[in-house]
């Protein structure tokens, strides 16, 4: 009975976890051997005798060295970097305040406002950026980091929002009252005992912005067009095929090391992160 | 110290719930008053009223001599412990209970001392570092009633605190509060849907039903001259006997008759039921009312009927019977032996019968 069962359990856990793991992981793992590839092995054919697809018997780092001495990669990384922070930092305060009134606010038209907001998030930007891209250049910010700094809070902001509000009615309203009659305004109970109840919620929905706008691919091609100000996403992408010429190794570079950052940054947070998204908080 | 005043109090709320009708109050200074009554009368909406958690649609509240129907609860003086304790997660105990302080600007060893010694007097010194996720149920309520005293508010409000502790608990924090409410003294309004506790911890309790007040009085005063029906059954466990019966006089006296059951009317009751004559009303008597008969008891104070369920509970026997067309209780002594569906002869003590009017449910 017992040997069944772990039989079993091999069977129905095990394995399928293991296919998913190799499924979701390889990916990466492909996106790793190819930046360390040297060229005679990334452009010879796979009938070959002496290929080895799935590993490589000459790493090199020449890859690494093309992509940062030859391209704007640094610059790109750096601007990648600042504009998420200042547009997670945006969206995230906007978020945060909306999120709680929404969630704790008894006004006219609230439930309406929430839902709204909602559909704001629904809209393709495929569809929203030829708008965008009237205000970019009537406001003279086109080619500029503002340029996404401030249009990447339009699908971030609602969100923010519409995840903090759920965090936020998960905290018992019993916690703001007591501390309105401890001393605390409306305002001040919000910002001393609701955010720092919230900290989980607000870090996941940090990390959720920070990563959309990591990845943010159209409104960072519109809008920039000079090479040193790209983000990751587009730079490695315009930079890097040029013609019908795929550089692989350096794209695979690129990517590489434009995904660390937000791996380093999920791993630090993680367990916020998860609480999150599935815990509520207990008095 | 302060005593509040509540004056034709009303909550509407928007969809047109009205929560709690022309509640008028006078809670005295240093006075334990209880609000009682079943789920949604209304006792959590006035307190929350006094508080200003809620807004008050028409009436007025007074703490002291000031009307404070338009100042936020920070600007109130009073402290409030709720049902779920509300204890801040994030913050220590020390820091829980210190808070209020810290919000109303006092000196760094002022608020030391006075969370030290409210520690002292609560036994919860050795819990100050810790925080909330980390104490027990009774520990947790201990700290939400020291962050309420420790800043010696004019008035305490206690919204249903001990009905998140088990049974045993529950018994014990009501008697640390009746004792910390003796020590302090201060006004203090409690809220309970639990009888029991009402009738223990106040000085006076109040008595609403769908927003309305039914009774305020003194404990043994809401149990001994309960004003109406509502207050009769609602006081008392087991709560009290109730039996449709017609008056009707018959030489010189007037008797209460039911189904298998003929009383006379208690000769103080008399005058108020002499109107009654020939209609019916409700006669209400408490299980403790209630006896075996014995040769002294005067046959018209008597009935006869057969047990359906014993249940001993050690101190007594509750009796279960049907008398009149209704299951009653009888609380009976221990050392009386009666068993299930044996004949039984019961007497009713004469000065403990109620009457209550079959209409507006008033006591007669």
């Amino acid at each position: 009975m017992l040997i069944e069962r772990k039989w079993k359990k091999w069977v129905t856990f095990y394995l399928p976890m293991a296919v998913f793991i190799v499924f979701t992981l390889f990916p990466f793992y492909w996106m790793a051997v190819t930046a360390l590839r040297p060229d005679a092995e990334l452009y010879r054919t796979w009938r070959q005798a002496s290929a080895t697809p799935f590993w490589t018997l000459e790493p090199t780092l020449e890859h690494f060295k093309g992509l940062l001495q030859t391209t704007a990669f640094p610059h790109w990384l750096w601007n990648t970097m600042l504009i998420a922070i200042v547009s997670t930092v945006i969206s995230l305060i906007c978020g945060m305040f909306a999120g709680y009134a929404l969630a704790r606010l008894k006004f006219r038209g609230s439930e309406f406002l929430g839902t709204a907001i909602f559909i704001t998030y629904l809209v393709p930007q495929t569809l929203l950026f030829i708008p965008l891209a009237d205000i970019i250049r009537d406001m003279h910010l086109g080619n500029t980091p503002w340029a996404l700094m401030l249009t990447y809070p339009t699908f971030l902001i609602p969100f923010c929002t519409w995840l903090l509000m759920g965090y936020f009615k998960t905290i018992p309203k019993e916690l703001e009252e007591c501390a309105r009659i401890d001393g605390a305004t409306r305002f001040g109970a919000m910002v001393r005992i609701i955010f720092p109840v919230a900290v989980p919620g607000i870090l996941s929905a940090g990390i959720f912005a920070f990563t959309l706008s990591w990845n943010e691919f159209i409104y960072a091609l519109i809008f920039m067009s000079s090479a040193e100000l790209k983000t990751v996403p587009v730079g490695v992408v315009s930079e890097l095929i040029r013609g019908d010429i795929f550089y692989w190794g350096q794209l695979m570079a690129g990517a590489l090391l434009g995904s660390v950052p937000v791996a380093l940054v999920y791993s630090f947070f993680v367990e916020y992160y998860v609480t999150g998204l599935t815990g509520s908080v207990k008095g | 110290m302060a005593n509040v005043t509540i004056r034709n109090l009303n909550k509407n709320y928007e969809n047109g719930f009205h929560a709690v009708k022309d509640v008028n109050l006078e809670i005295r200074d240093k006075e334990f008053m209880v609000l009682v009554g079943p789920s949604g009368c209304g006792k959590t909406t006035t307190l929350r009223m006094v508080a200003g958690l809620e807004e008050i649609t028409s009436g007025e509240i007074l703490i002291g001599t000031q009307v404070v129907n338009d100042l936020p609860p920070m600007d109130r003086n009073i402290a409030m412990v709720f049902q779920n304790y509300a204890l801040y997660p994030h913050k220590s105990v020390y820091q829980n209970m210190a808070f209020g302080l810290q919000m109303r600007k006092y000196p760094k060893d002022e608020i030391q001392k006075r969370v030290q010694d409210t520690a002292e007097i609560l036994g919860i010194e050795s819990l100050l570092e810790r925080k909330p996720r980390q104490l027990s149920g009774g520990q947790r309520q201990r700290v939400a009633v020291g962050r309420a005293i420790v800043r010696h508010p004019q008035v305490f409000l206690f919204d249903e605190p001990l009905s998140n502790l088990d049974a045993a608990l529950r018994v014990q924090m009501r008697v640390e509060l009746k004792r910390l409410h003796e020590r302090l003294e201060t006004t203090a309004i409690y809220v309970t849907h639990d009888q029991v506790e009402a009738m223990t911890l106040g000085d006076r309790v109040v008595v609403m039903k769908d927003g309305w007040v039914q009774q305020v009085g003194e404990p043994l005063e809401l149990y001994g001259r309960p004003a109406n029906r509502f207050v009769a059954g609602f006081i008392g466990s087991p709560a009290m006997n109730f039996v449709d019966v017609t008056i009707s006089r018959s030489s010189g006296a007037l008797w209460a008759d039911a189904e298998g059951l003929r009383l006379k009317v208690p000769t103080e009751l008399d005058a108020g039921l002499r109107g009654y004559a020939g209609k019916r009303v409700t006669l209400g008597v408490r299980p403790e009312a209630l006896h075996l008969a014995n040769g002294a008891d005067p046959a018209y104070y008597c009935f006869g009927s057969a047990v359906d369920v014993v249940e001993p509970l050690g101190n007594e026997i509750l009796v279960n019977f049907r008398a009149g067309g209704v299951p009653m209780v009888a609380r009976v002594d221990p050392a009386v032996r009666v068993k299930a569906h044996q004949s039984i002869r019961l007497a009713l003590d004469p000065e403990r019968v109620h009457f209550f009017d079959e209409k507006s449910e008033a006591a007669i």
